[in-house]
């Protein structure tokens, strides 16, 4: 039986009703179409479907929208205009930061909030804080290279 | 990876929840951060009828500050504890613990109470609180009561939560400000599930040490006398020795490699306590 729930995605309020059992990745993808949220492994392990739940980074494929009332979504779509994420996003387009691209909204999101909690990180730093994002291209390198380019670049902006 | 039909209720106090639990006909299940039940559900390995949302309850997310100890409500999160957002009385070894768990992603919404009723025996914080003597309150349609985490825990993903009980809070003794803690963890992939968890806490003004291995086929073990070898200050190779005849006789059930593995655990978290 389909329950309500309103919540907020990308400044919009939404209303609806929805199934219990839909993910917010689902319901991101599917209904509002904001497709920019990848699914990998649908079980919380793989973080391509990280998004941001009142701001702080989480697994939509393991968020029930249901369970969300009231909560302020941020997809990669929502974060367009954000000065951070439009230097990081830069960075990751110089240093090679992305090969089939599947990866990387999540690495993005990933991203934008480790370098918000530690400006200034080591490599170890930044393979430690990405570790919960998988690249099955194995690109790490240049996604390691991209991040600590952003971090530089933010830090000079 | 999409989960069987289930209920949803938005539970709006302590006494709704278990109210909706006791009346819930089929599976019910609680859910806090949902961290370790919704990847459960998505691949169907749970089956959960009714889903009672935990959340929404401000209560179980307090603190409370006391001289002897300090009440973490069970929806704190692992972050909370990380970025020290939560009183701390254990010397930083919390806040060390809960920033090894899992990924950021994971620890905005996992949290203490949710780990401790799931019981993964590879989990930091069963661990952890075995070895800081930490208690916990159930609440149930016939009240509170108070289990010692070691009463608490009966085996892996087992625990002592009745039908329509639910973790309401953890209680954590404060440690001394001489302790000294070591906290050491195998895990081939940053963020995993560890193969072999160690937790050492000596504190030599007051004679005290405690030395627990976790993440093995069981509920976490307390080695007393490799404990006391390391506040007598046995030497690293003799330590171990101590360790490896205590790990023949309370797991003789592990393999050679198993057997080296949570040894050089033990020692390497004991070992932390003195650099």
């Amino acid at each position: 039986m389909k329950q309500s729930v309103s919540l907020t995605v990308n400044g919009r309020p939404v209303e609806t009703t929805v199934e219990p059992r839909l993910s917010l990745a689902d319901f991101l993808r599917l209904e509002l179409r904001l497709t920019a949220t990848h699914l990998g492994c649908e079980h919380g392990v793989c973080g391509a479907c990280t998004v941001l739940i009142d701001g702080e980074p989480a697994r939509s494929c393991i968020a029930l929208t249901v369970s969300l009332s009231d909560a302020q979504i941020t997809t990669l779509e929502g974060l367009a205009d954000d000065p951070a994420m439009q230097v990081i996003k830069q960075a990751f387009h110089d240093k090679h930061g992305l090969q089939c691209g599947f990866c990387t909204s999540g690495m993005l999101i990933s991203t934008r909030d480790l370098l918000k909690r530690t400006p200034n990180p080591s490599e170890n730093t930044v393979r430690n804080g990405l570790s919960g994002n998988l690249c099955r291209c194995t690109g790490y390198q240049g996604i390691v290279r991209a991040v600590l380019k952003a971090a530089e670049d933010l830090a000079a902006s | 990876m999409k989960p069987a039909p289930f209920s949803y209720y938005r539970a709006t106090s302590v006494e709704d929840a278990i109210a909706a639990l006791s009346g819930a006909d089929g599976m019910a299940a609680v859910l806090a951060g949902g961290q370790s039940l919704v990847p459960m559900l998505n691949l169907r390995l749970s089956p959960v009828d009714h889903l009672i949302d935990l959340r929404p309850i401000a209560a179980l997310s307090r603190q409370e500050e006391t001289p002897e100890a300090i009440c973490y409500g069970a929806l704190t999160t692992h972050a909370a504890f990380e970025d020290g957002a939560v009183p701390d009385g254990t010397n930083g070894l919390m806040r060390y613990a809960a920033s090894h768990i899992a990924y950021r992603a994971v620890r905005n919404r996992g949290t203490l109470g949710g780990a401790l009723a799931l019981a993964d025996p590879a989990a930091d914080w069963l661990t952890t609180a075995v070895a800081l003597d930490a208690s916990v309150t159930l609440t149930g349609p016939d009240g509170q009561r108070y289990l010692a985490i070691t009463d608490f825990v009966v085996g892996p993903y087992y625990t002592q939560i009745a039908e329509h009980e639910i973790i309401d809070s953890v209680v954590v003794p404060r440690r001394s400000a001489t302790e000294r803690w070591g906290y050491y963890k195998v895990a081939p992939k940053v963020g995993e599930y560890a193969k072999s968890l160690a937790v050492a806490l000596v504190d030599s003004e007051k004679a005290s040490a405690r030395l627990v291995i976790g993440a093995w086929s069981d509920v976490p073990l307390v080695l007393e006398a490799s404990a006391i070898a390391l506040l007598d200050g046995a030497k690293k190779n003799d330590l171990t020795m101590v360790v490896q005849n205590e790990l023949d006789l309370k797991m003789p059930s592990l393999s050679p490699a198993e057997r080296r593995l949570h040894t050089a655990t033990a020692v390497r978290a004991a070992e932390q306590t003195r650099s």
